[in-house]
């Protein structure tokens, strides 16, 4: 699947989506694929404060858990609720299905973050091929 | 050695095989300052019939033919024989935890079984498939609830089992959490339940949850309802330990409960001088992914035949390591097992009529005790525990039981010195009125000394 | 069900012959009001009214639970008990969970009736007999281990090790220092990390070094005066004696940091050497894989925790002693010790069993039974090493670790060749542990497997290599000759559904098989 290229990528694999300050966040086709079929979303609430770098949440298929990290600082505006029951959606779109908004503290972290063709260059360099 | 399947010829042929000269080849990689040389200093190996002579003069040094009216977290009910008829089928006996559930459906069953059994009989959504025992069982409720709210002060009432206590405290002292504890009323028709103004007073906006025990450690039952809106109203959970199984056949289930942790010794499990028993904890649904301990669910083959599974294990240690809702690893099976059977053969009515039958032998032995002490906290419901306070030490009033080879009731006063010589007496169905009555002439004899 | 024609085999089993089992529904399916299982006898004291005794606090309706006569019962379980494998009917080689003999002499002595009817408040003074049987298990157990002290209260290895750990962090406490994290190598099982961050201290990982050991330079890097402890596991969850222990012993205790040992794997070391001699502080034992207890499809284990005198005032009360008379009683009065970690004494029954086992075996028994465990590994490895990679050459102990990484080639992974195992009659493996070892295959035999055993699941493990490069689909889809296939675990953690409901009244009828 291809990465879209208005969306930014952390080395986590999570991706963004940046409107001004408002931008959502998932994570990567790559992600969902290493993972396997995803049965659970840990997600933050509406009001939580993610920091850039942190873990705000976990992704879990039957076998094992991933934790996310929040590619930027800023607080959280809108969970996905539709994952709580149907967190397969992950697995069909990643990049649509998103797991939260939040409005960015400061925009120029976006930055650090990887574009499209940096991302596939780095998924291409973890697995080897 | 009769466990080993190997005759010296296949030992010679397997190290050929390896390419070793010889066994201590394997062991080379010990370093040799640490290698043992020479037999270890333990009992010589001993022929089967020895074994079976050497246990049963341990059993003869214990209590062997006693009537006894212990109680206090282990309980003395009859056990059907089919129970260990069927736990010591080795397929039951021999496997392991159901990881590969193809070959493991009938463990696996038994669990979901199991799980549904105890929903049914505490009222709540969700069980697990067993942990510990009760004491740690209540231990890890405490600290689920520590996860669930966020918060870090516990609430314990006295009433709980002191043994519960102490492990309770080993497990929250270590990760900073603070535990108060709240005191019993003393006087007034709610005598021997907790004190609900000290309760109301202690809870606050940072209490993570409120412990309590009912039947509690005094046999008294607990107002349930009324203790959950207190801890409720200020967001705390409310844990009940449920030490006494079959009292859930005739007391209300602790339905306003957050969590339930259950000790199903009761269920079929032998006293075994404390262990092994069998913790469960039991949850509304929506803590289940903060439940620790196995879970079994249901789900379909690819054929869609129906088959169980180990389900929700990115709960577990063994995915999430460090960050695992508890480091437990096993459960109590096969002692699970044979509470699932108990609760089988008992069924809808027969729990019911079994409870009642407590009740009823509990409260002959109280009236018949009360003749010779003050019966404490008379007037709170009670299951099938009571207290009994004496003008004599209870270590005197014993001994006296004891030469009639009656094991009397719990002496109270390292846990609870406030109650003078206090002692805790138990009767199940198993206690019959012959012995009550001698019990309770034994102790009128010391009522009559005393008076004199 | 289906059944499975020899065709389909690229192989053979030797070991099995498809038979037929029961079908049973759950027992709330099979119940019907009225029916009963149990007798009470008559009443011996007045009647009470329930109502009046416990006024709102009783209980108004019945729980659900299953009506259904004795015989329904014991076929109930009996159906279900043959859908399961067991130690009883084959090798059953799960690596870490040393799946040997459990002896039936155990269970008697268990169950005599002085033993399974003791009281834990009964007496000292009518205890006597049980007493007798933890201090001699305590005895023995330390004579094994070369250790000073022992609790044998906790209620497993987990259990074990959290106890293990409490009493470092006493010990470090009463030195005045806590201290702040605990390493933990990347091959430890689990528990390991989860038990150190239970016990309030920050994981510190440790990389294994190109032998799968403990890398004793990058050790000695990280170990400082915040280090409480080491958690080891020796030999090591691939099978491997940590020859450097010793030093690595001496690097902890040089910055006041104590080694905690795994005993998971002792199986590999009784009567060969003992934790206590070569630097170990204390250790917790498994007594449901060592000394035989049973395993009993997930538990009740036993976990004693065994240590040196510098640990010993930490212990968990009460602790068996001997008074000035010669008799034994529950000594309290320990002031510094951790407190409890379970009620009573531990798991008792346990203790019976294991005593059992140790005076069947004495000492030429037990160290018979390490050697041949040791013996059957490296059988096996020799046996297979040509066709599954070997990861980690240094020499086995009583446990030998593939991986997958030819099998791969083929897209057959390390959990396939597992389920493939159960259509040759064998319980698998353990599948992907220890994670250092990517797609590993866990192999522990033990002492119970006979030459011609072995060589059954040699033979099996052989045949599936071939299949996997023949006819890889046949592995991809095994189990074959199962009650179910392979289970949708994906909708099972989706959608739990963890205890049974009676249908919808109105629902249509259908059976259950």
């Amino acid at each position: 699947m291809a990465y879209p290229a208005q969306y930014r990528y952390t080395r986590e694999h999570e991706w963004i989506q940046v409107d001004g300050k408002q931008g959502t966040v998932g994570i990567t086709d790559y992600a969902q694929e290493s993972l396997g079929d995803i049965v659970f979303v840990e997600s933050p609430k509406v009001g939580d404060k993610l920091e850039k770098g942190k873990v705000f949440g976990s992704v879990e298929s039957v076998k094992a858990v991933s934790d996310l990290y929040s590619p930027v600082t800023g607080t959280v505006t809108a969970v996905n609720q539709e994952l709580a029951t149907a967190p397969e959606k992950i697995n069909t779109d990643a990049h649509a299905a998103w797991i939260l908004k939040l409005e960015l503290s400061d925009p120029s972290e976006m930055d650090s973050l990887l574009d499209a063709a940096a991302y596939e260059a780095f998924v291409k360099e973890e697995t080897g091929h | 050695m009769r466990y080993l399947p190997k005759s010296p010829a296949d030992r010679e042929a397997m190290l050929r095989e390896i390419g070793a000269a010889s066994i201590d080849d394997l062991f080379a990689v010990i370093p040799e300052e640490f290698r043992l040389t020479r037999d270890l200093d333990i009992p010589r190996q001993m022929a089967e019939s020895e074994i079976v002579d050497h246990f049963k003069a341990a059993a003869d040094h214990n209590a062997n033919g006693y009537a006894s009216f212990l109680g206090a977290g282990a309980y003395r009910h009859y056990r059907p024989v089919i129970i260990d008829t069927i736990v010591q089928r080795g397929e039951f006996l021999t496997s392991y935890t159901p990881y590969q559930a193809e070959i493991t459906q009938g463990t696996l069953q038994a669990i979901f079984e199991f799980q549904t059994m105890i929903c049914e009989l505490t009222g709540m959504d969700i069980a697990n498939a067993s942990m510990y025992d009760g004491s740690t069982a209540a231990a890890e409720a405490v600290m689920m609830a520590l996860r669930v709210t966020g918060r870090d002060n516990v609430l314990v009432a006295r009433s709980v089992h002191p043994e519960y206590r102490e492990v309770m405290h080993t497990y929250a002292q270590h990760q900073g959490h603070d535990a108060a504890e709240i005191d019993y009323l003393r006087e007034g028709a709610n005598a021997g339940r907790i004190d609900l103004a000290a309760l109301e007073a202690a809870v606050t906006d940072q209490t993570a949850c409120v412990l309590i025990q009912s039947p509690n450690f005094f046999g008294t039952v607990e107002d349930v309802p009324a203790i959950a809106e207190i801890a409720h109203k200020k967001g705390a959970l409310l844990i009940v330990s449920i030490a006494e199984a079959v009292s859930l056949g005739a007391i209300r289930p602790p339905v306003e409960a957050d969590i339930v942790s259950l000790e199903a010794q009761s269920f079929g499990v032998a006293l075994s001088y404390g262990g092994p028993y069998c913790g469960v904890l039991a949850a509304k649904e929506k803590y289940v992914r903060q439940m620790p301990g196995r879970l079994v669910g249901e789900t379909r083959d690819k054929q869609g035949r129906r088959g169980f599974v180990l389900t929700l294990s990115t709960r577990e240690q063994h995915i999430r390591r460090e960050k695992a809702t508890s480091n437990i690893c096993t459960n109590q099976a096969l002692v699970a097992l044979m509470a699932t059977i108990y609760m089988t053969v008992y069924g809808k009515q027969g729990i019911r009529e079994l409870a009642l039958q407590n009740l009823a032998k509990a409260h002959y032995a109280a009236k018949s005790f009360s003749h010779s002490g003050k019966l404490l906290f008379a007037q709170a419901p009670r299951f099938h525990e009571f207290v009994l306070q004496t003008d004599e030490p209870p270590a005197q009033l014993n001994q006296r039981l004891l030469d009639q080879k009656i094991i009397g009731g719990l002496d109270l006063s390292k846990w609870y010195p406030e109650l003078g010589h206090a002692t805790l007496w138990c009767a199940t169905e198993l206690t019959t009125r012959e012995n009550i009555d001698r019990a309770a002439q034994a102790l009128a004899a010391a009522s009559a000394m005393a008076t004199r | 069900m289906s059944t499975v024609t020899e065709s389909k085999f690229v192989g053979t089993s030797r070991k099995v012959t498809p038979h037929i089992t029961q079908n049973e529904a759950l027992s709330f399916e099979k119940s019907s009001p009225g029916k009963k299982a149990y007798k009470l006898p008559p009443l011996d004291v007045p009647e009470v009214d329930p109502s009046a005794l416990l006024g709102d606090t009783l209980r108004s309706h019945n729980a659900q639970l299953p009506e259904l006569s004795e015989i329904e019962i014991i076929r109930h379980f009996t159906r279900l008990s043959t859908w399961n494998y067991a130690i009883d009917l084959g090798m059953y080689p799960l690596g870490s969970c040393t799946m040997k003999y459990n002896p039936r002499v155990n269970e008697f002595v268990s169950r005599l009736e002085g033993i399974a009817e003791a009281h834990p408040y009964q007496p000292e003074s009518l205890s006597q007999g049980a007493l007798q049987v933890m201090d001699t298990l305590r005895q023995c157990l330390l004579e094994i281990t070369g250790m000073d002290a022992i609790t044998l209260q906790p209620a497993a290895g987990a259990h074990g090790e959290f106890t293990g750990i409490l009493l470092i962090r006493a010990y470090h406490e009463s030195r005045g220092n806590a201290r702040k994290h605990v390493i933990v190598p990347d091959s430890a099982h689990g528990t390991n990390p989860a038990t150190a961050a239970v016990c309030g201290y920050e994981v510190v990982n440790l990389k294994s070094n190109a032998d799968g050991g403990i890398d004793v330079e990058a050790l000695a890097q990280i170990v400082n005066e915040d280090t409480a402890a080491l958690m080891l596991t020796n030999p090591s969850t691939i099978g491997v004696f940590e020859n450097q222990v010793h030093k690595i012993a001496e690097i902890l205790h040089a910055k006041g940091a104590l080694l905690y040992m795994d005993g998971a794997n002792m199986n590999a070391l009784v009567g060969k050497t003992r934790p206590g001699d070569f630097g170990a502080d204390v250790m917790h034992l498994n007594l449901h894989k060592t000394f035989s207890t049973p395993h009993g499809g997930g538990g009740p284990g036993s976990g004693p925790v065994a240590c040196k005198k510098i640990l010993e005032p930490f212990l968990p009360t009460p602790v068996v002693a001997r008074n000035a008379e010669g008799r034994l009683y529950l000594d309290y009065n320990r002031p510094q010790s951790v407190g409890r970690v379970r009620m009573f004494y531990g798991n008792f029954g346990m203790f019976v069993r294991a005593l059992a086992y140790i005076l069947a075996n004495g000492p030429d028994g037990l160290r018979q039974t390490t050697e041949d465990a040791v013996l059957n590994a490296n059988y096996l490895r020799a046996k297979l090493e040509d066709l599954y990679e070997l990861p980690y050459k240094t020499p086995s102990m009583h446990e030998v670790v593939f991986s997958d990484k030819r099998q791969t080639r083929n897209g057959v992974k390390t959990g396939d060749i597992a389920k493939r195992l159960i259509d040759y009659g064998f319980h698998p493996y353990t599948v992907s542990f220890p994670l250092i070892v990517p797609g590993a295959l866990m192999i522990e035999p033990t002492e119970s497997e006979s030459r011609e055993e072995l060589d059954l699941f040699v033979d099996a493990m052989r045949q599936i290599a071939r299949e996997a490069d023949e006819n890889p689909e046949l592995i991809l889809n095994a189990p074959h000759s199962t009650r179910v296939s392979r289970l949708d675990e994906t909708t099972a953690a989706r959608k739990p559904i963890l205890r049974w409901r009676p249908p919808a009244p109105d629902a249509t009828a259908t059976t259950e098989p």
